[in-house]
């Protein structure tokens, strides 16, 4: 019972932040309310006992990256933007296709009705306390079975931050 | 080129290159800038490309005054002009009126101006120091440095009854006879202050941060600084051996044995360490001073109205803040024709301009304290 | 609606001690933090030859609550153009952030708010970084052009000495295996050492990362007052700037709990696992106790007020007090053991283990505040562009190299079965090789750097 109301706040903060962060003429607004999206999000993680992606997803996700957008935000100008017309010019499309994909998921949560997970592929779940802390389990699998990938996501950021720090030092 | 606009916050401006530029304003009202001293910057991003000072908040038309007050009354003005080192200001415009009337003031008298003067040297390099070290961000040298000046202060209040704007001297001489303790007070204070400078010393000539934040920064070249017409420490520290104690002796200064401090390459760290050695080399000269302090009379036999000759005289002394000079043009009359000083400050002012281009905003307040100005005295 | 009666109940029902401790905390922290800045005045007076506040209360001790009193009724100006949901959010961002992070830490084996959390440091670290948005934000709400430069620069400066803290704290996390605080402070335990002797150079790095990280002097340029740029804070008045204060001095501590917990043992004492004469450590809280009650005693005398003096009396008996409760382990002595009935000295351990513990770790806080200020009051500030090079140019390759030189420190000890305090033969040659290193690249560094003409930054 309570597990359920802290999902459905959490859930419920999740939507209400999502749109409102589409909806607002203010970018700073929008990314408050992104932020607190992605805490919503962090808090559904914890509740699947995903403690290290909780964690994590607050360190980069809110720590860093909306720091990094809100940088960009207030050093541009974005005056501009606020006086143009949102949702300009592909609003037929963009309504096609979101009615499309609010159709498969209203289908899924249709044929899922009765039997919660029937339709849906899922995988077998867990008890929650018979899970390995997640952290250490992330870390067991990050470096045995994904330590390629891991590398090759390490060498990507590695270019990333040499490209940027060539970029800024060209202009200078 | 100078902006002539007058809003208080900065306002972007395209120049001829189309760069942008960003004109600061650091107002009359700053906790930095030791008095009303309003400084419009130019910048480029973060770095300083030319500045304006404006000054002019304290004008209190000293000068003017002082053709309608007779010659002792015109005294305790002068003492408000640099009003952290009051002393040297009254020492330099009774010499200058003895000069014109040509008498001189009496052995004992000229030994008890020189303790007191520099005494006051002292003092003012103190209060420069803390509040020079309190702006770069180290909050403690400055209580220290008042806790000299305390003891500093307190001799002159036993001897004249004032701390600040003390009127100490006379034309002619002295009015008050040295008090009974006096000698043993200057070197109770001279002995103990020898490992307070060391104290100070500790605490920021080695330290890397001080030493990062003072080297290199506000350079000015000895031959600028001659082109400038800078005087006092920011000379010395350009590398120019000039004093106006050693060049041209004036109270009793050809008696005592002390060294001139000179810097090497004219930078902040370099007038820091030529100011910390004028103190201790002020403090000999106190030493040597009280040893030997002739008997005889403190007052020259100078008439109750003073009436010199026409002529004028120009006589400069070493203030703490360099050569502070006195022209005075006399009528015959009791007031006198003219009254002009060249206090240090002020032209030292000008060279802010050539050190600051080139450095960072966060420096300006370091070379606006290094400077060591008086707005009292810039202004009058 | 019976259910969510029902449901609420069984939440209270099965978490009223965090809850009750988390009420505590909102409620008592911003007393706590109001007495740290008192403590902070009487230092840094103290430094300076002065005496500091003395006025309001005995020894200037009611002058929190004089402050307090004083920001609570000031005028709330609210900048004209500000935007008023992110103007009042944004100190609000800040304190939260602070006082959650407080939530997550350990002050003994026992005192724990948020009990078990399996990424306990890591949660500490990330939710007390969100109080970059309360910078930000704040600089941004006031609409004024020097405070947005002011909180960019500042949240600028936090950014890039996290990424140093973090890699210290990895360091920590190497030896610890975890980052359960609890299982943190077990395992220096059980391996007998302090982390921060086994890692030296990783605590000097987190010490000068987390002195960036809260804003402090020597890199307190952000909020400077004799800086032209006006901080972050300048537009807040009241109530609303108090807020930015109670969170920056509640980072102080939660920043410090976290080196205490990591570096320096937590709650344990020095040596915590070897016995025998060392046993007599457990003597030293009491002792330390007693010397301050003996010292307020001798003072009381001279105190010019009545009032005064019986201040001191009190005080003097709250240190006894605190010493008998401290000097439980006698109980368990060889010198006292055959008299006391084994019941009752079992009974009493867990307890005084506590209270142990938490004598310890706020003494050890204490310390690290205390090396705070003290470098507050004695060093000057450092410039932007200095402060920066500090971070990236020194700081953070020297908390990578240490961290691979740790790691291949930490297989020779396995390797050798190296542990405890044998351990330090492998960590130490490691960890003055990485700090030889990265001295070499901030000399090559500074050397390739073309000199600027007429601003060298000297850093060396």
């Amino acid at each position: 019972m309570l597990d359920q109301a802290i999902f459905y706040l959490f859930a419920g903060i999740a939507v209400v932040s999502a749109i409102l962060t589409v909806t607002r003429r203010n970018a700073v607004h929008s990314a408050i309310f992104l932020i607190t999206a992605l805490l919503a999000t962090a808090g559904i993680f914890l509740q699947l006992r995903a403690e290290f992606l909780f964690i994590v997803q607050i360190i980069l996700y809110v720590g860093g990256i909306m720091v990094l957008f809100v940088f960009v935000i207030m050093l541009v100008n974005l005056d501009v933007a606020v006086r143009q017309m949102q949702f300009a010019r592909q609003k037929w499309v963009a309504l096609l296709i979101s009615l499309a994909l609010a159709a498969q998921v209203g289908l899924m949560l249709w044929s899922s009705r009765k039997v919660p997970g029937h339709g849906v592929p899922v995988l077998n779940a867990v008890p929650a306390d018979k899970l390995p802390p997640n952290t250490e389990a992330v870390a067991q699998s990050l470096f045995s079975s994904y330590l390629l990938p891991f590398e090759i996501a390490s060498v990507l950021l590695l270019v990333a931050m040499i490209g940027a720090v060539v970029m800024a030092k060209k202009r200078t | 080129m100078a902006s002539n606009t007058t809003t208080g916050a900065g306002e972007k401006q395209q120049t001829l290159l189309g760069a942008d530029e960003l004109v600061l304003n650091m107002g009359p009202q700053h906790p930095s800038t030791h008095g009303v001293l309003r400084v419009k910057l130019k910048l480029d991003g973060e770095r300083v490309i030319g500045s304006e000072c404006m000054i002019g908040y304290l004008h209190r038309g000293v000068e003017k005054i002082a053709e309608n007050r007779s010659y002792q009354q015109f005294a305790p003005y002068v003492d408000r002009m640099d009003y952290v080192a009051a002393v040297s200001n009254g020492l330099g415009y009774c010499e200058a009126i003895e000069k014109l009337l040509m008498v001189e003031a009496p052995p004992r008298a000229r030994v008890i101006r020189t303790i007191l003067t520099e005494l006051q040297r002292i003092a003012s390099h103190l209060l420069w120091l803390g509040t020079h070290a309190l702006d770069i961000g180290a909050l403690t040298p400055l209580f220290y440095c008042f806790r000299e000046r305390e003891e500093i202060l307190k001799i002159f209040e036993k001897y004249c009854g004032a701390r600040l704007t003390t009127h100490a001297f006379r034309i002619g001489g002295l009015q008050y006879e040295a008090y009974d303790t006096l000698e043993k007070d200057v070197e109770r204070f001279c002995q103990a202050f020898e490992p307070r400078i060391k104290d100070y010393e500790d605490l920021l000539t080695q330290n890397r941060i001080w030493l990062g934040r003072t080297k290199g920064v506000g350079i000015l070249s000895a031959k600028d600084a001659i082109a400038l017409g800078a005087t006092g420490p920011v000379l010395r520290a350009s590398g120019v051996k000039w004093d106006i104690r050693k060049a041209m002796p004036y109270a009793a200064y050809e008696q005592y044995k002390f060294e001139i401090p000179v810097g090497t390459t004219g930078d902040t760290y370099d007038r820091y360490m030529v100011r910390m050695e004028e103190m201790r080399q002020s403090r000999l000269i106190c030493l040597q001073a009280i040893e030997n302090i002739p008997s005889g009379a403190i007052m020259a036999k100078v008439g109750k109205v003073l009436k010199p000759p026409p002529g004028e005289v120009y006589h400069a002394i070493e203030a703490p803040k360099g050569e502070l000079g006195y022209y005075v043009v006399s009528d015959g009359t009791v007031q006198p024709y003219r009254v002009r000083i060249r206090p240090p400050s002020f032209v030292n002012l000008q060279s802010f301009d050539y050190m600051v281009r080139g450095h960072l905003v966060a420096d300006v307040v370091a070379i606006i304290g290094t400077l060591d100005i008086v707005l009292g005295e810039v202004d009058r | 609606m019976q259910a969510v009666t029902q449901a609420t109940m069984e939440f209270v029902k099965q978490y009223w001690a965090p809850l009750v401790c988390g009420v505590a905390i909102v409620a008592v922290l911003p007393l706590i933090v109001g007495y740290v800045v008192l403590v902070e005045r009487k230092i840094m007076a103290d430094m300076q030859a002065r005496l500091g506040p003395m006025r309001v209360g005995p020894h200037g001790l009611l002058q929190p609550i004089a402050d307090a009193v004083k920001l609570l009724i000031k005028e709330d100006i609210i900048p004209d153009e500000a935007d008023k949901l992110v103007f009042w959010l944004a100190p609000v961002l800040s304190v939260g952030a602070a006082l959650l992070a407080i939530a997550g830490l350990a002050i003994g084996p026992a005192f724990q708010i948020a009990k078990g959390i399996n990424v306990g440091i890591l949660f500490v670290v990330g939710v007390s970084a969100m109080g970059i948005f309360g910078i930000v934000l704040g600089g941004w709400a006031s609409n004024s052009h020097y405070s947005l430069i002011g909180a960019l620069r500042s949240s600028a400066q936090l950014v890039s000495y996290e990424t140093a803290a973090g890699m210290a704290l990895v360091c920590g996390l190497l030896f610890a295996g975890t980052l359960n605080v609890t299982s943190i402070v077990e395992a220096q335990r059980n391996q007998g050492i302090w982390f921060g002797l086994l890692a030296p150079v990783a605590f000097f790095t987190y010490l000068v990362a987390s002195i960036a990280e809260t804003n402090r002097a020597p890199f307190d340029l952000p909020e400077a007052e004799s800086e032209l740029v006006a901080g972050y804070m300048t537009e807040f008045s009241g109530f609303r700037w108090s807020l930015y204060f109670l969170a920056e001095y509640t980072n102080m501590i939660v920043v410090a709990s976290v080196a205490t917990t990591l570096f320096l043992g937590g709650w344990l004492r020095p040596f915590p696992r070897t016995h025998g004469l060392v046993d007599l450590i457990d003597f030293l809280p009491p002792l330390l106790m007693v010397v301050i009650g003996v010292y307020c005693l001798i003072r009381t005398p001279k105190q010019p007020a009545r009032v005064q003096q019986l201040f001191m009396l009190v005080v003097a008996g709250l240190c006894f007090a605190l010493a008998l409760v401290l000097a439980a382990p006698v109980l368990a002595t060889p010198v006292l053991g055959p008299f006391v009935k084994p019941s009752l000295a079992a009974a009493v351990k867990p307890f005084y283990e506590g209270i142990h513990g938490g004598f310890w770790f706020i003494f050890k806080v204490s310390a690290y505040i205390y090396f705070f200020m003290w470098l507050r009051f004695t060093l000057p500030r450092y410039r932007f562009d200095q402060l920066m090079r500090l971070g990236w140019h020194f700081l953070i390759p020297l908390s990578i190299i240490n961290v691979l030189l740790i790691g291949v420190a930490m297989i020779v000890g396995v390797y050798y079965h190296l542990d405890g305090w044998w351990l330090l033969l492998a960590t130490i040659p490691a960890s003055i090789i990485a700090l030889i290193i990265a001295l070499f690249i901030l000399a090559l560094e500074q050397k390739s750097e073309p000199r600027k003409a007429s601003a060298p930054d000297s850093y060396a």
